[in-house]
């Protein structure tokens, strides 16, 4: 199985990490979709499990939960969605997710199973690294990394406590507020990028907020190593449900055209 | 954050990441304050010339004589606004001008929550913004009209449901991003921590007057004390007084819905399994993947899948049961209440007073029972005449 190792040192540049939520809208349009984004160069997959409550969430990521959860999703049909995943291609996959849905369905069986699948890592969005306890044993158990958020209103005192808690990579939070695609690059993030980089080695993938090919070039001129881009990709799903060629095109010329901002720094 | 915000294995602050600083400084900032004496003196001023505490304990003679025991009304629904939501309300403001915060927001479920904040909005010059759910503010429009009147915004919810859980999600969302000069007034004692330790301390003089009440008037104390509990907070508030006192039966009602068993209710307590909702470990309304159910009850208060942490600690240490009252038993208790003693309950108080009712004629006339009245049912008349139209 392709580890965060194998990625970020094959190549010179920064990854591209697209995030799609599990599902969205069904089960095999969703499959065809992150089949277009590895086909169109994504280097790493951030998946999401849907979940009736995502308050990390803005409006684009909180419908296509709705759109997955009312096709069908399950936990069970997520781990299926991921063995297809990696039976197309070895490339590795994080998943961000709430609590609620690791904790009901058992932590260690959770992270065991999950791992089996292919998973790499998990962010569960909603557990802080003052409670990383309650799933690092049994991820580190299963060989799962556990991946936490730094947000730009993170302390120097609190950022270190969570980068010695992280394996995998360090998901930075490029402003203070929910996922969704904004006009502008929030001043925060360069500073915050620029500080990481002096506080640990483990790569840093920036996400929140990123929506255009200048966005990912100037997160990455800052020094991050990868760019999370999620909700401006599902707009290109929610626009686009009653026409599925149009959507996979646009989906495969928006990584092209990300992946070519990311190059050309 | 300084504490954990455990009540045994329930509550903690299971939030995302940009959260936790907010919450650090609420906690700060609750605990540099709480006890501060002018902090103190403000507030004891605010309850007693602006909401109008203490509230009385209230003999229900005709309403005992109809159940077969002594029933005292624990009068919260004669408070500025109508419901014990003001106690938390000024606590809440207060603090938040305390902490130089110059706007508030809060999430809504009947309005009585939303209303009160609004007027403390008002009260205190803060820009108002109140989330509440598409559904909820069809079904609750005096309270929404009352919160405009107030100066305050009052921002509709589409989310899963457009209910309760829907305008906490948005309002949190909201919070992530303006925090810096904006306060979440935060209305039951759930949600992350500070907030079930805060809501509770705002609640605390309803049972600590009504603890003091019944060995002024009584010579002694009752024998159980009831309340209705969606999250939890009016609820909490009278039991405070009454914990350590073993003797003292507490018992918490929820919303039964059409029934339990359909489904189709809001009874956390009797019907949920522990899971993570709004950052606060308690029992949960959900499937078996952890995807929480859409509840259902006739009173938009109760409407909520989870339920504060000290409840659950509660009822885990079985120091307080907890039981659910039906839709329809909940209007026939309604009605009881009003034509016995004159009082209109509200719907989620008319739940206390359905158990009350299910014990009639089972318990000894000596035996005193002490129910919270957490709000008048003023706002709930029209809902009421849609399902039982007045002859």
């Amino acid at each position: 199985m392709k580890t965060y190792k194998e990625v970020f040192c094959e190549t010179d540049k920064a990854t591209l990490i697209p995030f799609f939520v599990i599902g969205d809208p069904d089960m095999e349009t969703s499959f065809e979709i992150v089949k277009t984004a590895i086909d169109a160069g994504a280097d790493i997959l951030e998946l999401g499990i849907p979940f009736s409550d995502p308050i990390a969430d803005g409006p684009t990521i909180q419908k296509a939960d709705i759109r997955s959860l009312r096709n069908g999703m399950s936990m069970a049909k997520a781990i299926e969605f991921i063995k297809r995943v990696k039976e197309y291609k070895d490339i590795p996959i994080g998943l961000l997710m709430y609590y609620n849905l690791m904790y009901q369905y058992g932590i260690e069986k959770f992270c065991k199973d999950f791992h089996q699948a292919g998973v790499n890592s998990v962010l569960v969005a909603d557990l802080n690294v003052d409670d990383a306890e309650e799933i690092q044993g049994p991820a580190k158990a299963a060989g799962l990394d556990t991946v936490f958020m730094v947000t730009p209103n993170c302390s120097d005192e609190r950022i270190a406590k969570i980068t010695e808690k992280i394996s995998g990579f360090v998901y930075t939070v490029s402003l203070l507020g929910v996922t969704g695609g904004r006009e502008k690059l929030s001043d925060k993030v360069r500073p915050l990028v620029a500080k990481l980089k002096t506080m640990t080695d483990v790569p840093i993938c920036v996400g929140f907020g990123i929506s255009k090919g200048q966005h990912a070039a100037d997160v990455v001129k800052a020094g991050a190593d990868g760019v999370i881009v999620g909700s401006a990709l599902i707009k290109l799903i929610e626009a686009n449900l009653e026409n599925k060629e149009k959507m996979l095109s646009e989906i495969s010329e928006f990584i092209t055209e990300m992946k070519e901002a990311i190059a050309g720094v | 954050m300084k504490y954990k915000g455990r009540y045994g294995q329930f509550g903690g602050f299971y939030v995302p990441e940009v959260l936790n600083g907010v919450l650090e400084e609420l906690e700060e900032g609750f605990y540099r304050y709480y006890k501060d004496e002018g902090f103190v003196a403000e507030l004891e001023s605010l309850y007693k010339d602006y909401a109008g505490r203490e509230t009385p304990l209230y003999f229900a003679k005709r309403f005992s004589e109809y159940v077969g025991f002594k029933v005292y009304l624990k009068r919260e629904d004669l408070l500025h606004g109508g419901a014990h939501k003001v106690n938390n309300a000024l606590g809440q403001g207060l603090l938040a001008k305390y902490m130089g915060k110059t706007k508030i927001i809060a999430e809504t479920g009947a309005g009585q929550h939303g209303l009160a904040t609004a007027m403390i909005g008002a009260l205190f010059g803060m820009e108002t913004k109140i989330f509440m759910g598409v559904i909820d503010i069809e079904r609750q429009n005096v309270n929404v009209h009352k919160m405009r009147l107030c100066g305050a915004q009052v921002i509709g919810v589409q989310g899963g449901t457009g209910t309760l859980k829907d305008a906490i999600n948005d309002a949190m969302r909201y919070w992530t991003s303006h925090a810096e000069d904006t306060f979440y007034l935060f209305g039951t004692a759930a949600g992350p921590h500070p907030y079930p330790t805060i809501v509770r301390h705002f609640q605390t003089c309803i049972g600590t007057e009504a603890r003091k009440q019944c060995l002024d008037k009584l010579g002694k104390l009752p024998d159980m004390v009831v309340a209705c509990v969606g999250g939890g907070s009016n609820a909490i508030g009278i039991f405070s007084g009454f914990i350590d006192d073993k003797d003292v039966k507490l018992v918490g009602v929820e919303a039964g819905g059409k029934s339990v068993a359909s489904g189709k209710h809001a009874a956390t307590l009797v019907a949920g399994k522990v899971g993570i909702l709004h950052g606060s470990k308690a029992y949960l309304l959900q499937d078996e993947d952890g995807q929480v159910y859409d509840t259902e009850s006739i009173s938009a208060g109760l409407d909520y899948p989870s339920v504060g942490p000290e409840h659950c600690l509660l009822k885990d240490l079985k120091r307080a049961e907890y039981v659910a009252a039906e839709d329809e038993e909940v209007l026939d208790a309604f009605e009881i209440l009003i034509q016995k003693e004159g009082i209109i309950p509200a719907l989620e108080s008319s739940h206390a007073l359905a158990y009350l009712i299910s014990l009639k004629d089972k318990l000894t006339p000596e035996t005193i029972v002490v129910m919270n009245l957490s709000g008048r049912g003023d706002k709930d008349v029209s809902i009421v005449e849609k399902y039982r139209p007045v002859k």
